[in-house]
């Protein structure tokens, strides 16, 4: 199940850095991708619809709320948390 | 060239049927913003708007009008009947020729759609009523003002997002000053808080789930409000030939592309159309007392707006007051210009700034005079009103006293 989130997840932010999966490292931001807000925006509503669940995320202050999305490890870990919490 | 002068003013929007009672709610910092009474609302993450409560359309309409007025077609038009009732204007003759309408909307007929998509889509229906396409259509109100008061000029429906009833307002100005129309009704109207209009805001990301708080620290998003605001604009002396009562004088307008994203702010886009609007008015900058602000109350517009400010004003940014009445009622997108330019008046008219409410915490980012929380006393001479719309679109009006 985890590599399942990680595989998507990665496939998502791929997609929108319009990468290959295999280019893209853990420890990467968002920045280092090429991702501006609105391909944000989009990477999150393409979590919601993948994973059928709801990331709490306000693009006024990214950083706020609990969706860490500091680097890829952490989207990674965020959406696992919400899968676990939300289809637990 | 021919000076231009507002003679005239109507609103219906959250905080009230009337200016009267928009600009009483505006002096005491009034909120319009509460929980959306609206259907399917439990199905939306944003429950909150800035909606005109207590509304009965058949108080106001009878039922051949309601079966081709949309609710924005319904604000315009009540409206329009308050700013012409106080222009004393009645349109006969040659001046209905050299009179027209230019409106600003985003949406046009949206709960119209929203119905109608509903019917189809969810309901299975396969009739609608033949009315959907006049009734949506984003002329729609425009035309039911010329026809309701045979204004027979240009007339046109302006659509440019959150500066559509700027640019509107703006075209009106420009129309009048070279000498194409004698008086213009303009203004604009929105009505998008159905269903669907609250879902595809929601999904971008910018909405407060609980308040608009422009410039405050705390700010989380922007608030959609409905409603209209429309006014009469009429050519100066015209106006003054028949002893008319001279509301505010249209000075100046500028308007620019900051071709560059189009969601984000540009602080040059945003400078150039408020320098430019000065510039258009020929008055030093120094004489502008008060801006009507953008003010959304999101993150980047108002850090952005605060920057366009400072950097056209320089120092006087500081001795000037700046106020975002969205924090009242809500961001009326194609309309929002036209409720927002009434402010401008009280302050130009009356000597009441409106405060931005809702503030908590200073932003540096943010660090000019806001008016927070209290409406405030003081002479204002030339008052700007600021619109920037997604799409990088601005339209800045300059307003001076009568």
């Amino acid at each position: 199940m985890a590599d399942d989130v990680k595989t998507k997840v990665i496939e998502i932010l791929a997609e929108q850095a319009v990468l290959e999966p295999g280019d893209i490292a853990m420890d990467q931001t968002l920045e280092d991708l090429g991702i501006d807000s609105l391909g944000l925006v989009e990477s999150i509503f393409a979590i919601e619809e993948a994973f059928d669940i709801s990331v709490p995320f306000n693009a006024n202050d990214p950083q706020a709320g609990d969706f860490d999305i500091s680097s890829v490890a952490a989207i990674i870990g965020a959406v696992e948390g919400l899968v676990a919490a939300q289809k637990g | 060239m021919r000076r231009v002068v507002i003679t005239g003013a109507g609103t219906i929007n959250a905080l009230g049927a009337s200016v009267a009672e928009t600009l009483e709610a505006m002096r005491e910092g009034r909120c319009g913003i509460g929980r959306l009474d609206i259907r399917d609302v439990d199905r939306l993450t944003v429950q909150i708007g800035a909606q005109v409560r207590d509304y009965d359309e058949a108080a106001h309409f009878n039922r051949q009008q309601i079966a081709l007025y949309d609710r924005f077609t319904q604000f315009a038009l009540l409206a329009a009947d308050e700013a012409i009732a106080q222009s004393g204007l009645t349109f006969e003759g040659p001046l209905a020729a050299r009179a027209g309408v230019v409106m600003g909307t985003s949406g046009g007929g949206l709960n119209t759609q929203d119905e109608n998509y509903r019917a189809v889509y969810e309901d299975g229906k396969n009739r609608v009523h033949p009315f959907v396409v006049p009734k949506l259509m984003n002329n729609a109100a425009t035309s039911h003002v010329s026809m309701q008061h045979n204004l027979k000029g240009p007339s046109f429906t302006v659509a440019t997002a959150c500066a559509s009833s700027n640019h509107a307002m703006g075209q009106a100005f420009q129309m009048i000053r070279a000498g194409m129309t004698d008086v213009m009704v303009t203004g604009g109207t929105e009505a998008m808080l159905c269903f669907g209009g609250v879902k595809a805001w929601e999904g971008l990301r910018v909405m407060s789930k609980d308040a608009c708080r422009p410039f405050s620290a705390t700010r989380n998003g922007m608030v959609q409000g409905e409603g209209a605001g429309m006014f009469v604009f009429e050519e100066y002396e015209h106006a003054r030939a028949r002893g008319a009562e001279i509301l505010a004088e249209v000075a100046g307008f500028a308007m620019s592309s900051d071709a560059s994203d189009i969601v984000m702010p540009s602080k040059q886009g945003a400078s150039r159309a408020i320098a430019g609007a000065v510039s258009d008015a020929g008055i030093p900058l120094e004489s502008v007392g008060y801006i009507n602000a953008h003010g959304t109350g999101t993150a980047a517009n108002d850090k952005t707006e605060c920057a366009a400010v400072a950097d056209v004003f320089g120092h006087h940014a500081n001795d000037l007051m700046i106020s975002s009445t969205k924090s009242m009622h809500g961001h009326l997108i194609g309309g929002t210009g036209a409720v927002e330019l009434l402010a401008c008046l009280m302050a130009l008219r009356d000597g009441v700034v409106a405060p931005t409410i809702g503030y908590e915490e200073p932003d540096p980012e943010c660090a000019l005079d806001v008016v927070p929380n209290e409406a405030r006393e003081a002479r204002v001479d030339v008052a700007l009103s600021n619109a920037f719309a997604f799409g990088g679109l601005n339209a800045v009006l300059a307003l001076k006293r009568a």
